[in-house]
């Protein structure tokens, strides 16, 4: 590269500036509905069965977020928005979180940390159960192997790993459908849709096809905005 | 299937409980003299009725309610159930409410119910009975002693509540319309008004709502037809202006706005039943052994704590009714 003029410079301090900011709005989005609950918490407001509010209300999270960091690589492979991939650490580790809450209302204020009733009425005798435990559990290898150090020590295997993901994705909307009443199977239906088009993206062959069109229509007409530095590339 | 024989129709302690609402009957004139009753006789059998035989004069709007039902604020003669347990606070038990017409989303049905007229009312008891009636809301007050009862409520879903109901057994009912030979159940009918109750205009279940008991779970006299709560009339939500309560059995038994109540020989369509029938059964006995086909029965929570109860067989009330499943395999008839 040759060397930066002043209004290079300046244009990626700009593109900087416009990164770190996208950066956090995501990530604060993302941390709005457990504001939310805090808040109607801390006002008493969360309903006449508040465990059942908490449980739904992180689940419901845990499931978005998740899918908001599995369309990360998706919508730079359809739409070229490389910022995407600037989120997608921080909303897999905030999905990890809801996750994590989810499961703390579960066993702690749902079954008041009764351990055998956990283990023999909750997770042995119901699947629904069963499928959003494995979920948490394949999440948690994740959480904890985000970091650059991971990364680096895991090498080709992180990306490997990480595409266990899509497994937990699964698994938790499994999980939501199960539980569900056959009145009340719109709102995961609509999750495992999402996910299908997700995972079918990620397809080699859809992947090419989609990528061949997006670079034919931007030859077609000028980029809208060029990035000095180029994110790195989806892995 | 049990058969049942008209001579065991009656139970004779149910029978006994009729005669005692009979001597009790007509030594007080009318809802006046009812209002001397304090909170703590509301659940003894001595509220007087004004006339066992049928009265279908109207006289009583929805104001002038019998005293049983006539309290500003919430009344309850006790603090707790038989087992010891607090009652669930009448904001909770009128703000979670499993009525699908109005919304599926507990929390919501409140709302959605605020404009449903439940007056008047009327309640066809019809089918296989010597003597068929059409009685409106005032009618079965003024003939019904409406009595306390406080029962546990656990819906299928694993969550319980303990709620102060004022009702009638609704053998009283049965009683009067004085049922055939032929009849062994009893199938009963919410209102169809898709243009007060939005859940009607979609077809997540079929409408109109049905339930059935067999003819000897509905004479049990812990069967109710509950008109009130808290000493005020049934609000919307709970299914103003009356429901069956069956305490027994989980809560989607007991069906909310009831309009029709039909003696049958054949057992009835009930809706859940027929959605699901895997999943629910048309007897939907609470029981802790038997468990819904995606979740445990063995534990519940109580609507205000935090932790789990175990729940009871028959929801606690096994030395009442077991007698009614004698010979069941209760995880086939479910």
């Amino acid at each position: 590269m040759s060397e930066r003029t002043r209004g290079d410079v300046q244009r990626s301090v700009a593109q900087d500036w416009r990164q770190a900011s996208f950066w956090w709005a995501v990530t604060l989005g993302a941390l709005a509905p457990l504001a939310w609950l805090g808040w109607r918490a801390w006002h008493g407001d969360l309903g006449v069965d508040p465990i059942n509010t908490i449980n739904n209300e992180t689940g419901r999270a845990a499931l978005i977020v998740l899918f908001l960091s599995l369309a990360c690589t998706p919508l730079n492979i359809i739409f070229g928005l490389r910022r995407a991939l600037t989120v997608r650490k921080s909303l897999g580790l905030i999905a990890f979180l809801y996750a994590a809450l989810h499961l703390a209302n579960f066993i702690g204020l749902d079954y008041a940390f009764d351990l055998d009733l956990i283990l023999h009425d909750a997770v042995l005798s119901m699947p629904y159960i069963l499928a959003g435990s494995l979920a948490l559990l394949i999440l948690t290898p994740l959480a904890i192997t985000s970091t650059r150090g991971w990364m680096r020590r895991l090498g080709r295997n992180w990306k490997r790993l990480h595409r266990l993901a899509y497994v937990a994705g699964m698994l938790a909307v499994l999980h939501f459908l199960w539980q569900a009443k056959a009145a009340e199977r719109d709102e995961p239906l609509i999750y495992a849709a999402i996910l299908t088009l997700l995972l079918l993206v990620r397809a080699p062959q859809v992947r090419r096809w989609l990528v061949t069109l997006r670079t034919r229509l931007s030859r077609q007409r000028p980029p809208l905005r060029r990035t000095v530095e180029q994110a790195r590339p989806a892995k | 299937m049990v058969k049942i024989s008209p001579a065991e129709i009656t139970p004779e302690h149910v029978f006994l409980n009729r005669r005692r609402f009979m001597a009790a009957a007509g030594a007080v004139a009318g809802a006046a003299a009812l209002a001397a009753c304090s909170p703590a006789t509301l659940n003894r059998s001595e509220a007087p009725a004004a006339n066992v035989e049928p009265a279908l004069t109207v006289a009583l709007g929805p104001d002038q309610l019998p005293a049983a039902l006539a309290h500003a604020e919430p009344t309850a003669s006790a603090a707790q159930d038989e087992l010891g347990d607090p009652l669930n606070t009448f904001h909770q038990i009128t703000n979670y409410n499993n009525f699908y017409e109005f919304s599926t989303n507990k929390e919501a049905v409140a709302g959605e119910a605020a404009s449903f007229k439940p007056y008047p009312w009327q309640v066809e008891v019809t089918g296989l009975v010597n003597k068929p009636m059409t009685l409106s809301i005032e009618d079965i007050y003024r003939r019904y002693p409406q009595e306390e009862r406080i029962y546990r409520l656990r819906c299928v879903e694993a969550w319980s509540m303990v709620i102060p109901w004022i009702g009638f057994p609704i053998a009283a009912l049965l009683n009067d319309v004085e049922p055939q030979p032929e009849a062994k159940y009893v199938k009963f009918i919410t209102v169809y008004r898709p243009e007060e109750m939005r859940g009607q205009r979609s077809a997540i279940l079929e409408w109109p709502y049905q339930e059935g008991l067999r003819l000897d779970e509905a004479m049990h006299p812990l069967a109710i037809l509950a008109t009130g709560m808290y000493g005020k009339p049934l609000t919307n939500q709970q299914g103003a202006p009356i429901r069956l309560v069956v305490p027994w059995k989980y809560g989607f038994k007991s069906i909310k706005s009831v309009v029709t109540i039909e003696l049958t020989d054949t057992i009835p369509a009930t809706t859940w039943n027929t959605a699901a029938p895997h999943e629910y059964g048309f007897y939907a006995n609470v029981n802790p052994q038997v468990d819904h086909p995606r979740w445990s029965q063995a534990s519940e929570r109580r609507i205000g704590e935090t932790g789990r109860r175990e729940t009871l067989m028959f929801n606690g009330y096994e030395d009442e009714v077991a007698y009614l499943y004698e010979g069941m395999d209760l995880s086939r008839s479910f």
